[in-house]
């Protein structure tokens, strides 16, 4: 193909070495825009890397687990659990007499945990200083992107069970 | 025999400049759309994904377009300096 010729017919090291001055603001120019275009391959294949991962992820099996009895938290205290794998930290808020509410306790920044704020009832960030909202998990102040997933809860007698997790979309 | 008209050499880095000014602004779109790419992914929004590479992957096309014409202008330079050469050479020795 036209395109793909070579310069010329001196060994590959005569193109790259040029003896003029002149010749090597070609090579130059070549050979970055050769790292400019290996770059954008790269973020392609982020793309195609992130499009695989969309396709062929599974959904996830969140099992039931027990976390906790009723009395076990106080009204303003907090327990912490893991859901739904051992990795995962949770965090477990009785905000008032009647009110269960748990979320990961992941910053969805950095990774953070996050911790609860009672004086201001609002779960914070203490890295970077991102505040979430104790009803909806959703951000209320700081870098934070999302909100954080919810862990969904049912209460069976005196106990607190977590059903699922529902990542919230933000917006 | 009237010469062919060949690129100066001037005209040739500037096409390549161009060129390269190009895939400079291309890559930071690229870059940009892949981080929003991966930010909407883990934010849950599974439907701009495809679209998203479809675009990454059209955006690599015209870089490598424009490599390939980088490419072609490198050439031609080379080969109007090879005849001018041997033309000079040929002068010489008459």
């Amino acid at each position: 193909m036209k395109l793909f010729r070579r310069a010329s017919k001196e060994p590959l090291w005569k193109d790259e070495f040029c003896i003029n001055r002149a010749d090597e603001q070609y090579v130059n120019r070549r050979q970055f825009t050769k790292f400019l275009v290996l770059t954008s391959l790269g973020m392609f294949a982020g793309n195609i890397w992130i499009l695989m991962r969309s396709c062929f992820s599974k959904t996830p099996v969140y099992p039931e687990k027990n976390i906790c009895r009723t009395k076990d938290v106080p009204v303003g205290g907090v327990w912490l659990f893991r859901y739904p794998t051992e990795k995962d930290a949770c965090i477990l808020i009785r905000p008032d007499e009647e009110t269960y509410v748990a979320y990961s306790q992941k910053c969805t920044h950095l990774s953070c945990a996050v911790y609860y704020a009672p004086a201001k009832n609002r779960l914070e960030c203490p890295c970077h200083e991102g505040y979430f909202s104790i009803k909806t998990g959703d951000v209320l102040q700081g870098p934070p992107p999302r909100p954080l997933p919810r862990v969904v809860l049912e209460r069976r007698g005196d106990d607190l069970v977590a059903v699922r997790m529902e990542i919230q979309k933000e917006g | 025999m009237e010469p062919q008209h060949q690129p100066t050499r001037k005209h040739g880095l500037t096409a390549i400049d161009g060129a390269l000014a190009l895939i400079v602004i291309l890559l930071i779109v690229q870059m940009w759309l892949l981080t929003a790419t991966l930010e909407s992914y883990l934010a849950g929004h599974h439907e701009v994904v495809l679209p998203a590479a479809i675009v990454s992957g059209a955006l690599f096309l015209i870089c490598a377009a424009l490599y390939l014409f980088v490419i072609h202008i490198d050439a031609e330079e080379r080969k109007a300096q090879r005849e001018n050469s041997g033309f000079r050479e040929t002068q010489d020795r008459l």
